[in-house]
């Protein structure tokens, strides 16, 4: 079942002055497809949540349209949507049991007593949760009221399932956990599911498609690969991982190609964003991985090494280099065989075309 | 003036809430039910208090100020207007410092006996409001336990300012007590312990510490107690006395007395005015000044912060009021037994065989009228509550102002309001069990909202939404989520408005017949009669139905929730 929202804005307005408004939504448009997983990601107060309860019924849209399997919904309330949500407090009803709690949107539905017991059964089975039915709320672990919240909600059978920020209150072994065991169950149902949080690393694992907001309006949409390697824009190069960046000028374009000054020299990389013109201020996002350090090999940049720390599995500099005002920092993640720099070491540093994405200068 | 907020959102708002009101539409249940609510609050609240100003500000039919010149030209109504306020600015200050001085020594200075201090201040609460006046009069009256048997005094009179005073203070101290006890016990002791260990000494760490903090309290405390003083009906009805005019007496026997509802209402007027101001005050400045220290951490106390021997000053000065209340409450209990009160000391049941006899009537309407009021008042606090909590719609502030005024309001104005606005078509009432019921219900639903609304504050909302998310309409959210996670609250409400509705007086007097009387006006009329025997038994009967009722249903929420309701916690 795919969901649609074309043009969604919401505006609140502020409780004790009505004059002041915010527009915490602005003009989102993206298509989700049926069995998609598709993650709403961005920083708090940047309208991911909004929307998605916009979607859930709980908001309505100030303008624009939602359509969940072909179909308006804009004025059907939240009760009578078939969408159904994991709630970030999971929101168990604290005065039913387990059992109860997983059976409750059955019972609304009128489904025989016989029928309902069944399918609680059977998603408790796969949801690990077969000998927990008669259990109180409050005498199940946070992973066990997840779980709950989860069963409760795929039991409906939805149209389209709402997950937000489900994670956010579980410690982060359990965490990480629990977001593979989300994927999977998505995944065995092939529910079209709507993710939001504000973690990166949780997008980029359960996600088939990231999209990023900020200021509530869409940053970019694309799958993990794309949204880390060719971000759009500022935003997202640094919202998404760690990232240098290294102003520059275009001096030609072509179709698949663009020629760059940089340090003098002329460089042409391969992988930038679309809209780029001659002249151009731009800024290539170099990842810290995607850097090569040298002490003899001549290369774009030298510099000084102002902090060396050992992580163990990697290595991690930070990098003064004259012509840049940003610090540079760069993840080695073979020390032993890269070498080890000091602090105060000379350095020579610079980048391949592969290792590199051209954005706009904001 | 926030009485009218709901009426002067600016436009924008107003349209915005519109558009949610609009939405209502889809939920039919739910928009009857706010119309019906809205309804009955103008009919019931706002009508009689309309009317009775009506009434106070007109003369043959047109507007004047002539029974405000007749009744305060007088000079026995300008001595009630000052006697009124002098008596509840003392009591108010009287009554706030013993509660702070109870509530201090039971959280703060930990003395022994919490639960004994706890029950000593929760008798006063459950007893009728005018057990104390009687009670004085069987203490220090003419014939006194202890103005003529102790001290042979042989001519005492208790009656008027001295003797309203201390009964009031006894009356309405614990209220003040459980407000303050509140107050001290949301005050982290640890600032006090860093103030000690900061250097200061425990009087300055009192003055600059604790005592600011309580301030808001206090003062919240200090209007509270004004209202409860100005309203207050039974006590001056019985011990005022003719030489110490009380407005709320004095409007009472205006309108019953002379049959002039014009005078009357203007008194009434004059008793509105300082009280619904106090309350406002109260409710939307001094209540949002509470300092509240949340720090999330186990707040254990050094428990060094009273010296022995104030601890033990304070704990003697505990026990002198807990023996004050006890020989009130006990002289009841006694006299309620004895033959002839300060004449025959002989134990006897004759008094309950009287009661019985005379008084079984009103036993049983006061109980019919207890018993359908208050589960019905209740259910519309928490459904009341929850609409102005979780719901959008025009006239939200409305309700929410509209039903908490009651709490404002003087029973006798109420009262007065109601027989101006229900004796005649279309709403012809005077004298039904109606009446009686829909006054109950609507003075007492303010207790089931603040519960409510308490309680509410503490359901996450997404355990409301996540049923709706499940398919649920509203109504369904509410009866089976919502409503069951209230039931706590629900119940400590239900006891607060049955034990006031056992107890009241003010605004029922006047809404009493011959067909539907209650037992505070039983006793109320043998104590005018001066069958002090009667007049105990039917109290001590009285508390003991309060407080088998409050059993039962302290019972029924440990066995069946596993909680306790508030008035008797702690």
């Amino acid at each position: 079942m795919s969901v649609k929202l074309t043009n969604i804005t919401k505006i609140f307005k502020d409780q004790d002055d009505s004059t002041k408004e915010f527009k915490v939504v602005d003009d989102v448009n993206i298509k989700i497809y049926d069995g998609e997983m598709v993650t709403f990601l961005g920083p708090s107060g940047c309208g991911k949540t909004t929307t998605l309860r916009m979607i859930s019924g709980f908001e309505t849209p100030t303008a624009g349209k939602i359509y969940i399997d072909g179909e308006c919904v804009n004025d059907i309330p939240a009760n009578k949507r078939n969408s159904s949500m994991v709630f970030q407090s999971y929101a168990i009803f604290p005065h039913l049991t387990v059992k109860e709690n997983i059976g409750f949107g059955l019972t609304l539905k009128k489904y025989s007593k016989v029928k309902i017991a069944e399918s609680v059964k059977e998603i408790m089975d796969i949801m690990g949760l077969a000998n927990l039915g008669n259990r109180q709320p409050s005498q199940l672990s946070g992973g066990q009221q997840q779980r709950v919240a989860l069963a409760r909600a795929i039991v409906n059978n939805p149209k389209v399932l709402l997950f937000d920020e489900p994670l956010s209150n579980l410690d982060a072994k359990l965490r990480e956990k629990m977001r593979i065991e989300i994927r999977r169950i998505q995944k065995k149902f092939g529910i079209t599911s709507i993710y939001v949080t504000h973690d990166q690393v949780e997008a980029m694992t359960v996600s088939d498609r990231i999209m990023i907001m900020d200021k509530g309006v869409i940053m970019q949409i694309g799958t993990p690969f794309e949204v880390y390697s060719n971000p759009d824009n500022y935003f997202v190069a640094s919202f998404i991982g760690r990232a240098n960046f290294i102003p520059s000028k275009i001096i030609s374009k072509t179709d698949s190609t663009v020629e760059l000054n940089v340090q003098g020299t002329k460089q042409i990389y391969n992988s930038f964003v679309e809209n780029l013109n001659e002249n151009d201020d731009v800024l290539i996002v170099v990842r810290p991985e995607g850097l090569e350090l040298s002490s003899s090999k001549k290369m774009l940049f030298e510099g000084i090494i102002k902090s060396a720390v050992y992580l163990g599995a990697t290595m991690e500099y930070e990098i003064q280099v004259d012509e840049l005002e940003d610090v540079i920092i760069a993840v080695s993640y073979n020390p032993k065989k890269e070498g080890f720099f000091e602090e105060g070491d000379k350095i020579n540093l610079g980048f391949d075309s592969k290792s590199t994405h051209v954005i706009k200068t904001n | 003036m926030p009485l009218f907020n709901g009426v002067t959102m600016n436009v924008r708002e107003l349209k915005n809430n519109f558009k949610s009101t609009l939405l209502l539409r889809k939920d039919p249940v739910l928009f009857g039910t706010i119309i019906l609510i809205i309804i009955s609050l103008f009919l019931f609240i706002l009508f009689p208090l309309a009317k009775v100003c009506i009434i106070a500000f007109q003369k043959d039919g047109k507007f004047s100020f002539l029974n405000f010149q007749e009744a305060f030209g007088f000079w026995y109504y300008r001595q009630a207007f000052v006697n009124s306020i002098v008596v509840g600015l003392l009591t108010a200050f009287i009554g706030t410092f013993i509660g702070f001085l109870f509530a201090y020594s039971i959280i703060r200075a930990k003395i022994p006996g919490k639960k004994f201090f706890n029950i000593i201040a929760t008798i006063p609460i459950v007893s009728p409001p005018f057990i104390g006046a009687l009670a004085i009069i069987m203490l220090f009256g003419r014939n006194g336990f202890v103005s003529s048997f102790l001290l042979k005094m042989s001519n005492a009179n208790i009656y008027g300012f001295k003797g309203l005073l201390l009964a009031q203070v006894i009356t309405f101290f614990p209220v003040s007590y459980i407000t303050l006890r509140g107050v001290l016990e949301s005050i982290s002791p640890t600032l006090e312990d860093a103030a000690m260990d900061l250097g200061g000494n425990r009087f300055t760490i009192f003055m600059r510490v604790t005592l600011p903090l309580a301030i808001p309290g206090i003062a919240s405390s200090i209007l509270v107690l004004f209202v409860e003083s100005l309203a207050d009906f039974g006590n001056p009805m019985i011990l005022a006395g003719s030489e110490f005019p009380i407005l709320s007496v004095q409007a009472f026997l205006e309108i019953t007395g002379m049959y002039n509802l014009g005078k009357g209402s203007a008194l009434a007027f004059v008793l509105l005015i300082p009280s619904v101001s106090a309350y406002f005050i109260q409710k939307y400045w001094v209540s949002k000044k509470q300092y509240i220290t949340i720090t999330g951490k186990p707040t254990a106390s050094s428990n060094k912060i009273v010296s022995n021997r104030a601890r033990n000053i304070l704990f003697a000065i505990c026990i002198l009021i807990a023996a004050l209340v006890l020989l009130i409450y006990g002289s009841i209990i006694y006299g309620a037994f004895a033959m002839s009160w300060g004449n025959d000391a002989t134990l006897t049941l004759k008094h309950f065989k009287y009661v019985f006899e005379v008084g079984f009537d009103s036993l049983i309407d006061t109980l019919i009228i207890a018993g359908i009021s208050t589960p019905i008042s209740g259910i519309l606090g928490m459904l009341i509550a929850f609409l102005i909590v979780r719901k959008k719609f025009i006239g939200r502030k409305f309700i929410g102002v509209v039903s908490m005024l009651s709490f404002a309001v003087p029973g006798t104005v109420i009262g007065i309001g109601y027989i101006l606005a229900f004796n005649n078509s279309p709403f012809y009432l005077t004298g039904t069990l109606l009446i009686l019921l829909i006054n109950f219900i609507f003075r007492y639903i303010p207790v089931g909202i603040q519960g409510g609304v308490a309680v509410l504050g503490q359901i996450d909302p997404s355990i409301e939404e996540a049923a709706e998310d499940l398919g649920a309409d509203s109504n369904t959210t509410f009866r089976r989520i919502t409503l069951p996670l209230m039931v706590p609250a629900f119940f400590s409400g239900l006891i607060y408005a049955f034990v006031r509705s056992m107890t009241a007086i003010s605004a029922a007097i006047f809404l009493v017949s011959a067909n539907w009387n209650l037992m505070t006006v039983q006793i109320m009329s043998q104590v005018e009669s001066g069958r002090i025997g009667a007049a105990s038994a039917f109290s001590v009967i009285l508390v003991i139905i309060i407080l088998i009722s409050m059993l039962i249903i302290n019972t029924i929420l440990k066995l069946k929730y596993h909680t306790k309701s508030s008035l008797l916690s702690n």
